[in-house]
């Protein structure tokens, strides 16, 4: 009994651990993304609230949270709260999975991955839910765009993660990243470089940021799903979709490039110094990598149309991922890039 | 042959990464900001703010109430009374100047034959109530006192353009 009590506030105290500073990342993410888009557009990005605007996301929570939380007249008022707990949920469940280091993880499942990839699908619960509990043309038109657009993108990752699936042969997250130990040549991303990629860029399309953000796109449907939110509820989409879209970064140093293994490792000259040793700071690296390629993204690129987002999805990322699968079969088979 | 190409530019994402690569420029260059309340923009002398008037160096009302300002200001924002003074010299007694009806000419000020109506470089003021618009003479010459010194140098350093 107490055995039982102690692995169970141990593992609370484990959950706390990670949800907490995701949760202040995602704080500085919103500072991060705001700062850097407005270098790109020449601008200065936040800098008043103190030094460098480095206390504005506190700024911005407080705000949040002391604003009304309006429901609509018509609105259905369970699912319209439900909705953005069922975003946040699988946002934050599926780091339960992502290792940190080799066994720092907090339920090491053999099929890790897998529960990764449906808990990202699961999210769309919440924004399809959303949009149709607001009872507003504009969030039900989202909450629909945000569906098609996230079983679009589904299938392109899912087609990603079997390729490294087929050249680890585990679905394990840490066994995966084990698996392309070695130099920076053996991770992942030079054989399936093609899957590296549609992963990304599916990654960046299933969690709605721009160039996909057909759910939100401020400037056809006002703000899409979540154009009825507002104070903590709208504070908790958000954090939902910061969560994922770290998650999402994470997942791509993981499976791609070779988590918390040292891109100097295997270099002659570099031998066994620390540069070389793994740690969990060449996976919180990596990670940041992709969390600015987001933003840059973001600053980048003028949003898709629907129907240029539902070409590139079915017409030209299932295709080659289905060919890149088979290419990584052969790898396999041939026993190539150490698979 | 011309298809090919372009198939092959959009399969490697060139014009994706020729965008990026604009924005990283622009991420990276200096910025030019002006962190305006610590940083300001240099302003001409000539800048017309808000109105002043202003005092002969022995401390006397330069104002003659001669109401030339009152009868050129084009957005009739200026109201005089006028009335001689105890030693019989004529003086304003109201002198108005209505801000919101006021569209910063300078008319006034090139109109007044003694210098006394003037338009400072001050651009950073406000109002909490709208009756406080309207700003009377008691005002404007407290004004005048405070920045006596910096309308005196901006008139003679304009003077030699006037």
């Amino acid at each position: 009994m107490s055995d039982q009590l102690i692995t169970l506030i141990w593992t609370v105290v484990k959950i706390i651990a990670i949800i907490l500073p995701i949760t202040i990342a995602v704080a500085y993410y919103t500072y991060f993304e705001r700062k850097i888009i407005g270098y790109m557009h020449a601008r200065q990005g936040p800098n008043r609230i103190g030094p460098w605007g480095l206390i504005q996301p506190f700024a911005d929570v407080f705000k949040m949270l002391f604003k009304e939380l309006i429901i609509p007249l018509n609105a259905s008022r369970f699912l319209y709260l439900l909705a953005p707990l069922l975003a946040l949920m699988p946002a934050l469940a599926a780091w339960s999975v992502i290792p940190f280091a080799d066994g720092v993880v907090l339920a090491d499942v053999d099929a890790g991955l897998l529960l990764v990839v449906a808990l990202n699908a699961i999210s769309v619960y919440g924004i399809l839910l959303a949009g149709w509990a607001s009872n507003s043309k504009y969030a039900l038109f989202g909450g629909l765009r945000a569906a098609a657009q996230t079983i679009s993108y589904e299938i392109p990752m899912g087609f990603a993660v079997v390729g490294v699936v087929a050249m680890s042969g585990t679905l394990n997250l840490t066994a995966i990243v084990d698996a392309q130990a070695g130099s920076i040549l053996s991770w992942y991303w030079l054989p399936l470089l093609p899957l590296f990629v549609i992963f990304f860029i599916a990654g960046v399309a299933e969690t709605n940021r721009l160039p996909f953000d057909m759910a939100e796109g401020e400037t056809e449907i006002v703000a899409g799903f979540h154009v009825e939110y507002s104070g903590a509820a709208f504070a908790v989409f958000f954090l939902a979709e910061y969560a994922s879209m770290i998650l999402i970064s994470a997942l791509a140093s993981l499976v791609f490039l070779g988590g918390w293994l040292s891109p100097f490792a295997g270099i002659p000259g570099v031998g066994k110094t620390f540069l070389a040793t793994p740690g969990p700071h060449w996976l919180l690296a990596k990670t940041l990598v992709f969390c600015f390629l987001f933003v840059w993204f973001r600053a980048t690129f003028p949003r898709f149309r629907y129907d240029q987002i539902m070409r590139l999805g079915w017409k030209v990322f299932i295709p080659i991922t289905i060919v890149w699968v088979m290419v990584a079969g052969v790898f396999r088979y041939l026993g190539w890039f150490g698979a | 042959m011309q298809a090919l190409v372009r198939y092959i530019r959009s399969l490697f994402l060139v014009e994706l990464f020729q965008g990026m690569a604009v924005t990283w420029r622009f991420g990276m260059a200096p910025k030019f900001t002006l962190h305006y309340p610590e940083e300001k923009t240099p302003a001409s002398p000539r800048f017309r703010g808000l109105h002043a008037l202003r005092r002969y160096p022995n401390g006397e009302e330069r104002c003659i109430a001669c109401k030339l300002c009152e009868a050129v200001c084009p957005a009739l924002a200026i109201t005089i009374v006028s009335h001689n003074r105890d030693d019989n010299t004529r003086r304003t007694k109201t002198y108005d100047i209505d801000l919101f009806k006021c569209i910063y000419c300078g008319f006034c000020e090139e109109s007044c034959p003694v210098d006394s109506i003037v338009l400072t470089d001050i651009a950073e003021y406000h109002m909490e109530e709208p009756e406080e618009r309207v700003i009377n003479k008691q005002q404007l010459l407290e004004v005048g006192d405070r920045f006596e010194e910096r309308i005196a140098d901006y008139r003679a350093r304009d003077a030699r353009y006037r």
